[in-house]
């Protein structure tokens, strides 16, 4: 069985203790929202998008430490990426989860996110960990409608 | 008799596993209940030896089928202190119950502002159902609020069923173990000329069960919380009731003849149990009704209570303010199950931390949203007792709680 230094790494403690970009955006900025059914976890992503590139980014909701880090270190990787990018960092993030099939494109850099990979020895907390990626996708969609 | 909770962990052969070495801690009996030997081989021998359809076919194995299914439907009747075997109706589980009580009674009974009274601690299963129909027949619900105790707050009962159709609830909340006085709230119910249902999930695996005793109309439960295979729920309805609605799925066995024209009705209780039923499940259920009645259900109820006050005892005297147990701190009101917050850990931490001791928890919303929110929680972690949980076993989850501290609190 693995053990729990697996899946809480410290980064992943530290983001959860102090998450980065909590709070909301006021519009122009859109809005989306995701639930974990499973677990009652919800979160909101709030994103500014000018011009093609995520210029702010902020997360508010309430979760496991695995969900509320992975939305904490997402906002930090996206924030002043190209919308190209951010949906390119979405499929690597989500191949990395095991939950996308096909070769991951490794040319995508994870950086922090790498930490959260020990997630996938426990299947049951992959959905708290894609949770903000998936309202991320959705709030991209939005405003690119 | 005396209760030996050894000895009735020596009849569930999952409970002598160990998982790296640890032994396995099931706190886990409000969501479904592990199975006994005798559950487990009354199924396989069903198989090997008895196996055969139910009610169709005039051969002897098929008749011996028909008798083994039947005698469960007799065990439960007894088991629940129901008048007849024909008054209970096997569903696919529980849910299916309820869903079969609001679409064929409520189907039948109920129109455009009528109002059925729900509690404010029901699972989804007692409020879904209600909210469909609702939204079909502009019906209106009401609901019963909870004290700051979590029981019901039956101070304003007489108005909020004054007019009402229905009053549906649970005779124990899954998520903070509330008790509910099920007789007084059903004669609450018929004073105000309102159809008592009764969602029995809960209770009748823990606590004697009386059916005529509570004067109920209509009760769901499901077997597998009562050391019964998964795949069977059951409704338990007054005779005269169950024969004035309409049926609620159709299909083979539920009807007595079919023409071009139309079709009528089986007999009770086939009329409500249309295509082949879950036999080899059903069997099983019978070994498990025969198996809590040996140990006797009064035997059940005063071993959990007995392990409920230590656990309260363990988890308030270990953690102090550090602990919020959900619901009454009275064991008389209460049974096993107990819903708590632990320092500001999110519950699926908690869990997580408790699985590497393989201490099974719930951690979640249990199915019972409105409840939570007034709770003000996204989640709680449930730990749920049953007969075969030890005293020792509510001092592990302390030791494996004490490190989720440590972990996530430094």
């Amino acid at each position: 069985m693995p053990g729990l230094e697996d899946l809480y790494r410290e980064i992943i403690l530290d983001h959860y203790k102090n998450p980065r970009n909590r709070g909301v955006l006021p519009p122009p900025a859109v809005r989306a929202e995701g639930h974990n059914p499973l677990c009652g976890d919800e979160i909101e992503v709030y994103l500014q998008v000018e011009d093609g590139t995520v210029t702010d980014v902020r997360i508010s909701g309430q979760g496991c430490s695995i969900s509320q880090s992975s939305a904490s270190m997402m906002s930090a990787a996206v924030k002043g990426k190209n919308v190209e990018d951010v949906r390119a960092l979405v499929s690597r993030f989500k191949n990395m989860m095991s939950i996308e099939e096909g070769e991951p494109d490794t040319s995508v850099s994870l950086g922090d996110l790498e930490a959260l990979q020990g997630v996938v020895k426990f299947p049951v907390r992959i959905k708290c960990a894609v949770l903000a990626w998936n309202t991320l996708a959705e709030g991209l969609d939005i405003s690119l409608a | 008799m005396g209760f030996d909770v050894e000895k009735v962990r020596a009849d569930f052969p999952i409970l002598s596993e160990r998982i790296n070495g640890k032994p396995l801690v099931y706190l886990d009996s409000a969501n479904t209940s592990q199975k006994p030997r005798s559950v487990i081989d009354a199924m396989t021998s069903f198989m090997e030896h008895g196996y055969g359809p139910t009610n169709r076919s005039a051969y002897h194995l098929a008749a011996e089928a028909t008798d083994r299914f039947e005698a469960t439907r007799t065990k439960v009747a007894r088991f629940v202190n129901a008048r007849s075997a024909s008054e209970i109706v096997f569903t696919k589980n529980a849910t299916e119950a309820l869903n079969l009580v609001v679409r064929s009674w409520g189907g039948a009974n109920l129109g455009p502002g009528d109002a059925v009274v729900l509690t404010h601690m029901e699972h989804h299963a007692n409020i879904v159902p209600w909210q469909m129909l609702a939204a079909e027949k502009g019906l209106e619900i009401r609901w019963v609020p909870l004290t700051a105790d979590g029981l019901l707050d039956t101070s304003g009962l007489e108005r909020l069923l004054d007019g009402a159709k229905a009053f549906s609830f649970t005779a124990m909340s899954n998520v903070l173990g509330t008790i509910n006085p099920v007789a007084d709230l059903v004669a609450a119910a018929h004073r105000a000329g309102a159809v008592a249902i009764v969602d029995g999930c809960q209770s009748v695996p823990h606590m004697p069960t009386d059916v005529q005793a509570w004067d109920a109309d209509f009760m769901a439960f499901s077997s597998h919380k009562m050391v019964g295979p998964s795949g069977v729920g059951m409704l338990w309805a007054r005779e005269e009731i169950l024969e004035a609605m309409p049926p609620f799925l159709g299909g083979g066995n539920m009807i007595s003849d079919v023409r071009t024209e139309g079709f009528t009705c089986a007999e009770l209780p086939a009329k409500f149990e249309a295509g082949t039923q879950a036999i080899v499940e059903v069997v099983g259920l019978g070994a498990a009704v025969d198996y809590l009645t040996a140990i006797g259900m009064a035997n059940v109820r005063a071993h959990e209570r007995e392990v409920t006050v230590h656990a309260l005892d363990a988890l308030k005297g270990r953690f102090g303010d550090d602990i919020v147990i959900h619901g009454s701190p009275d064991p008389d009101v209460r049974g096993a199950t107990v819903s708590f917050a632990f320092r500001d850990v999110h519950p699926h931490d908690v869990s997580q931390v408790l699985d590497q001791h393989n201490v099974c928890v719930r951690a979640g919303h249990h199915c019972a949203k409105p409840l939570m929110r007034l709770l003000g929680a996204n989640a709680t972690v449930r730990a749920s007792f049953y007969l075969y949980n030890t005293p020792a076993e509510a001092d592990v989850l302390c030791d494996a709680l004490a490190e989720a501290g440590d972990f996530f609190c430094l």
